[in-house]
């Protein structure tokens, strides 16, 4: 099944940085990168079935790391919402010269 | 992952999983409600959890429920319902056509890049011969195989790990905390 395993995480992977390019809303941009994660467990999960375990180990980090991520990105989004009262990226501008 | 020509309910439920999980995730990037998004997000990742478990991967399957569509999904519900997002100028955040056009074209061209990656054939020494993650699961269980990788090979990273979290941990307090009561 590593040919459709690897149909579907492509897929998956696309439909999130689609997302990413077309959404403005901080959190659902930050949801987007979460399904490209997930996007490539699905390839790491599929390898790992034909090349060894260690594919499975990498997951385990990459679950790890994007817990760590969300937990912080979060929190930027709340302080920057306190900061602007919007989520809306348009309006997130301080580094534009 | 039973082995030789795959029984047909086998490939069925993969076939199924993944098209729920594809047809969930567009789901996900066109609603306009974050709640919505959100909640299409925890369906495609209860349906990636479905197609680990088949990939012989039952222990990452279970941990994918719990961490992903339990603690970060629900993190996200949290903050969304916290900060009141479903206000109509927060709602509308949908990108101009120009944007669309390039998203799409951006899309297609990955898309063709990772099919044409996938078209790579693995040389066969680089392969296990086909069974045998079912075999490791049968003999040793779905945990003992990854646990024995992860506490031996990647010690280091697992350890790194925890400075890792701690760390996120008290970023996210120093962050979130409000100005008024720092120092």
């Amino acid at each position: 099944m590593l040919a459709e395993s690897l149909f579907f995480s492509a897929v998956l992977f696309v439909i999130g940085v689609v997302g990413v390019l077309t959404r403005r809303n901080a959190i659902i941009i930050f949801m987007c990168v979460e399904l490209m994660l997930n996007a490539v467990n699905l390839a790491f999960i599929a390898f790992a079935q034909v090349h060894g375990i260690a594919g499975q180990v990498f997951v385990f980090f990459v679950m790890t790391v994007a817990a760590a991520e969300a937990a912080v990105g979060l929190a930027i989004i709340i302080a920057l919402f306190r900061h602007k009262q919007t989520v809306n990226l348009d309006n997130i501008n301080l580094l534009k010269g | 992952m039973p082995q030789g020509d795959l029984p047909l309910f086998y490939t069925f439920h993969f076939y199924l999983f993944g098209i729920i999980a594809v047809v969930s995730a567009l789901l996900f990037v066109t609603r306009r409600s974050p709640v919505a998004a959100a909640l299409w997000l925890v369906n495609t990742m209860f349906c990636l959890a479905a197609l680990y478990v088949l990939l012989d991967a039952h222990f990452i399957g279970a941990i994918q429920v719990l961490v992903y569509a339990g603690a970060i999904m629900v993190v996200f519900l949290f903050v969304i319902m916290l900060l009141n997002l479903g206000h109509p100028s927060e709602v509308a955040d949908q990108r101009g056509l120009g944007w669309k056009v390039t998203a799409g074209f951006v899309g297609l061209a990955l898309l063709a890049e990772i099919f044409t990656l996938t078209r790579v054939r693995i040389p066969d020494r680089l392969a296990l011969p086909p069974g045998t993650m079912a075999d490791e699961v049968a003999r040793g269980g779905a945990i003992a195989p990854l646990a024995r990788s992860l506490f031996t090979e990647h010690l280091l990273a697992f350890e790194l790990t925890s400075i890792l979290l701690l760390t996120a941990i008290v970023g996210a307090v120093v962050l979130a905390r409000r100005n008024s009561d720092a120092g």
